[in-house]
């Protein structure tokens, strides 16, 4: 499981938490997303988003 | 609209985006003529346009609606067309100020020739925020610079950490320094927010630079480098020029700045995100800002009255911004707006039984100004128990 930060606001998308509160599951991979999903914080697109390390 | 096929669509606005980088070039000219005929109106060219020219326009020639057809969004673009006039602004921009600076010192002005100069100046750098905005959304590092170097003659380069990192964030909540409430004034949102966005950019910055292990007092510190350009250029004007030049460069940045924060003021009056169960605030959506598509206003601020779908899609570039039927819209566009905004009874007026609307008059869900909701609350349920007393006598 890998964790995405948001370039802009930090904002941190962890696979295994999933994002709930928008339907996406916990244990949903990145590529699983649809490339329409944006920051919840701050409205950047997906692709603004970099892998984190953890 | 939707029947005309992406091939064949045209920007109908292409060379119409000219106005915006048009408006310094003015100020130069203005002048330059100045220095010609002595005519001393030209020094006041700033606060013509923007007070008399742009509303008289926007009230003559009125709005446009027309959106973009999505399929012809991504050759939209693509064009570097639409970057190179946010750059165009730029070149004049800073002509214009080291006119006004070279002017000021000269000690031949009267003091209401001062005056004009010092609005002129701070009007084209002020609008110049709307162009360091646009590029600061940019992910290029080129365009990253030329958004701090646009804010450097207006002493507010850290706009470009707080707007992205700051405001985006949390718009439309009673936390945002940058969205005012309903019920404030904009003489007090103006303190609130110049003090804020300092706080809030300079936070936001120590904590990205302890993430990476460096100190606030770093050269990779993106508020402090914007901030010593301001410097850079303020002392080497100072120094050739004098120390009347000087006071000219602060109070046109005091203007130009107040004239940003005036339409941050506008842009999301009263408008209020809810808070969801688990603490987090819902998405911010087209409900949470307020609109505008007077064609003449937007031509000169890269349609940023569009600021719904700017806030659902901050890097979409300002070509592509979409008119949203469902977002609230303002009578008039932000430069009519604004005077208003400087008079608040006349800007109660205006606005509060828009927001009151809006939220189908339950002010509850608003974003009101601390410690005067319950007279906000009493006085538009009053208006809402009239208004349906009178429809069910009616």
């Amino acid at each position: 499981m890998k964790k995405w930060q948001c370039t802009i606001c930090d904002f941190c998308y962890d696979e295994a938490a999933g994002f709930p509160e928008e339907g996406i599951a916990p244990g949903t991979r990145w590529e699983d997303i649809p490339d329409d999903w944006s920051c919840p914080d701050c409205g950047m697109g997906k692709s603004d988003f970099v892998m984190q390390e953890v | 609209m939707a029947s005309t096929p992406a091939n064949e669509w045209k920007d109908g606005k292409k060379y119409l985006w000219l106005m915006s980088p048009l408006l310094p070039l003015l100020g130069v000219l203005a002048f330059a003529a100045y220095a010609f005929t002595g005519f001393s109106a030209l020094l006041w060219t700033g606060p013509i346009l923007v007070f008399l020219v742009v509303p008289l326009l926007d009230f003559l020639i009125g709005t446009d609606p027309v959106n973009a057809p999505e399929s012809a969004v991504p050759g939209l673009v693509a064009q570097k067309y639409y970057k190179y006039i946010t750059y165009a602004y730029i070149p004049s921009q800073f002509a214009v100020t080291v006119m006004g600076a070279l002017y000021a010192a000269s000690g031949q002005l009267a003091i209401w020739e001062f005056a004009g100069l010092v609005l002129s100046v701070g009007t084209l750098n002020g609008i110049g925020i709307n162009t360091a905005h646009e590029l600061g959304h940019k992910a290029g590092k080129l365009d990253r610079w030329l958004a701090r170097l646009t804010l450097a003659p207006v002493a507010y380069g850290h706009f470009f950490v707080e707007h992205n990192r700051g405001h985006h964030v949390r718009v439309a909540t009673p936390e945002d320094p940058a969205s005012s409430r309903m019920g404030e004034t904009f003489w007090q949102f103006l303190p609130r927010t110049v003090t804020g966005s300092v706080r809030s950019a300079c936070e936001l910055e120590r904590k990205r630079l302890a993430r990476e292990g460096r100190s606030f007092w770093s050269v990779e510190n993106e508020v402090l480098q914007a901030w010593a350009m301001t410097v850079a250029l303020f002392a080497a004007l100072t120094i050739a020029l004098g120390p009347v030049a000087l006071l000219f460069l602060v109070l046109q940045a005091a203007y130009g700045a107040s004239l940003l924060e005036v339409i941050n003021y506008i842009e999301h009056y009263g408008l209020l995100r809810r808070k969801q169960e688990n603490g987090r605030y819902e998405r911010c959506q087209p409900q949470h800002s307020w609109n505008s598509n007077h064609i003449v206003t937007n031509l000169v601020l890269y349609q940023l009255q569009r600021h719904s779908d700017h806030h659902a899609h901050p890097t979409r570039p300002f070509q592509a911004l979409r008119h949203f039927e469902e977002a609230p819209q303002l009578p008039s566009g932000y430069a009519s707006m604004l005077i208003a905004a400087y008079i608040p009874p006349l800007w109660f007026r205006i606005m509060d039984h828009r927001v009151v609307a809006h939220y189908k008059g339950d002010l509850s869900v608003a974003n009101l100004q601390p410690g005067r909701e319950e007279k906000l609350l009493a006085k538009w349920s009053a208006a809402n128990d009239n208004a349906s007393e009178a429809q069910q006598a009616a």
